[in-house]
């Protein structure tokens, strides 16, 4: 986090780095060059960045359990594509003008939750609720909701397409204070939740039948699972847009690290993710210098190739019988 | 501890699978349930523990109404090995058993010093402890339903539901399965698919056929030529087993089929295949 806070394009020692932040904590801020970088521009973007990448991790780890399926995040059951609809009508359209900075949370959360709710309808055969429909319906409506995203841009104007598309790419570069506290706020209440469901997750794992034999309510578990991660997918796009490869990948090295027990996974993955995407961030910034990568790009990079060494190295751990 | 079937129907998407089946398996008792392919046996059992909600019907748990009990509570009295399966996330036997705690657990309840004697306990009981620490998904068929069976016991349940614990295993692991299962001492409802193989452990048998249930008792009085003809539209020679006495089934084959049979009265299926 230091280091984060650190690097860039004017570099700074870690050492001036924690006085700045002392200071402040102490209630006398130096006003200085220095402060201005950390306080004002960095710290707010590298613990932005540590939410959205615990958040994304957290929702995938939980997408994963939910259709049972180690190829599963967000992105695929079409949460993200539809919080980009709305938050991308609220950049170009002002639609919840009135609510000031909170408009593209709640433009993207509203668009996360219709998403997953189109999803989770369409998917339904009868009373069953079966984990492959799920993915092929989400595949198909993210495709669906990336093609109104394309017609909004393609309707609004010209200025604020350039604001979209470069939200859209996925980046920190506009992290500010005020930004925050919602996603941080639903990170801490979603993960408190998520860990007294650990136990479930669990029994959720070994499949809807299992699970409903150890005494879970199934139906309900999914439905609050489904609500809670929309709600977490919808809060990291609108402040971040959309990165890729973390929700999908880092559940992964987690359980490749800790075993699949969720009571593990979800306390690490919370500091794996936050790491990871401050890692990714800040490599974003420095390996092209002065200018900034795509976070998205730093992501893929990254998460592609170590996934396939970790699946490489244990075949067991994603069903293939030996 | 006893398990009592009354009068179950189960649709499922506006057709009724199962019809008015009633049985009761005493305390430690254990009761096979039988039939063709489809006849409705894994549907009967998902009723009980609560896959699929009956139409019509009722079961009760010493004379208590199962499903009308909370999850969590119904879970601690009634556990069940499904059929084999492979899990998507892997995890190690140890941690399988423990899962089995599940619906004796609260939010924040750590694992504690009784869960764990318990767990060890199970694993010890079903023969796993020199699997505890690899990955489900690494064990043979044997070996997963052994583990599964541990889960199950873990679970503390006075009565277990078993789906055909013995489908695809060899033959050594289909008697030591079941071995295990009857010595557990608790009441038992299984679906077995062979005839002889259940003739050996159960104290009484249910055959469904067309979802409805045409004979129950003890397994020489329904498992007979003439019942199975009826059920399995197909002709077989049933033996005694020259240790036990119980019923054994010897298939036949379809062309050496006398039509002149004793038995063939109203076949439930028709006999396919034959040739008259």
């Amino acid at each position: 986090m230091i280091l984060g806070v650190a690097v860039g394009s004017v570099p700074l020692s870690p050492a001036a780095v924690l006085r700045v932040i002392a200071d402040h904590l102490e209630g006398h801020a130096q006003y200085s060059v220095a402060d201005a970088i950390v306080w004002d521009i960095r710290l707010p973007r590298v613990l932005l960045a540590a939410v959205v990448g615990a958040t994304l991790t957290t929702a995938g780890t939980v997408v994963q359990v939910l259709v049972r399926n180690a190829l599963a995040d967000p992105f695929l059951l079409g949460v993200s594509s539809g919080a980009s609809v709305g938050a991308t009508a609220v950049l170009l359209f002002g639609a919840f003008a009135s609510l000031g900075i909170w408009a593209i949370s709640v433009g993207s959360v509203l668009g996360a939750l219709g998403a997953m709710a189109a999803v989770f309808l369409v998917s339904r055969s009868g009373r069953a609720l079966s984990p492959t429909q799920l993915i092929l319906c989400g595949v198909v409506l993210s495709a669906l909701f990336e093609s109104v995203t394309s017609f909004l841009i393609f309707r609004g104007n010209p200025q604020a397409t350039q604001a979209v598309l470069f939200w859209l790419l996925g980046s920190f570069g506009l992290a500010t204070w005020p930004q925050l506290p919602i996603p941080a706020i639903a990170l801490t209440v979603a993960i408190g939740y998520l860990l007294t469901l650990s136990r479930s997750l669990n029994a959720l794992a070994m499949g809807a039948e299992p699970a409903a034999a150890l005494g879970v309510d199934v139906q309900a578990l999914r439905r609050n699972l489904f609500i809670v991660t929309s709600l977490m997918a919808g809060v990291a796009v609108a402040v971040s847009g959309v990165i890729g490869f973390v929700g999908l990948v880092v559940p992964h090295i987690v359980r490749l690290m800790v075993g699949s027990d969720h009571r593990r996974v979800l306390p690490v993955g919370v500091l794996f993710g936050a790491s990871f995407m401050v890692l990714g961030d800040l490599l974003a910034r420095v390996i092209v210098a002065p200018q900034e990568m795509p976070i998205g790009v730093i992501t893929a990079f990254i998460g592609a190739p170590a996934l396939i060494i970790l699946i490489r190295r244990r075949p067991y751990l994603y069903g293939t019988t030996g | 501890m006893s398990l009592q079937l009354q009068d179950l129907s189960v649709d499922i998407s506006g057709r009724r699978i199962v019809t008015d089946i009633g049985f009761t398996v005493p305390d430690g008792g254990f009761a096979g349930l039988l039939g063709p392919n489809g006849s409705g046996k894994s549907t009967i059992l998902k009723a009980i523990y609560r896959v699929h909600r009956p139409s019509a019907g009722r079961v009760l748990l010493d004379g208590a109404d199962l499903l009308s009990m909370r999850p969590r509570e119904a879970a601690r009295r009634i556990a069940v090995v499904a059929q084999e399966f492979t899990l998507e996330f892997d995890f190690t036997v140890a941690e399988m058993v423990m899962i089995g705690r599940t619906p004796h657990k609260r939010a924040f309840d750590r694992d504690d010093e009784t869960d764990r004697a318990i767990a060890d306990q199970a694993i010890a009981q079903a023969g796993c402890e020199k699997l505890a620490h690899r990955g489900f998904n690494t064990l043979s068929g044997g070996e997963k339903q052994r583990v599964l069976i541990a889960q199950a016991i873990a679970q503390g349940a006075d009565h277990l539901i078993l789906d055909e614990p013995t489908n695809h295993l060899d033959i050594r692991y289909q008697v030591e399965i079941l071995e295990l299962v009857s010595a557990l001492g608790v009441t038992v409802l299984a679906a077995i698919h062979d005839l002889s193989l259940a003739a050996l452990f159960c104290d009484t048998v249910h055959l469904i056929a067309g979802g409805k249930l045409i004979a129950g008792g003890p397994p020489q009085s329904v498992i007979t030529a003439d019942i199975v003809r009826r059920a399995y539209g197909t002709d077989v020679l049933v033996i005694e087993h020259p240790e036990t006495g119980t019923p054994h089934l010897i298939p036949r084959r379809a062309r050496s089929t006398d039509p002149a049979a004793p038995g063939s009265a109203h076949p439930l299926v028709p006999p396919a295949g034959t040739t008259t």
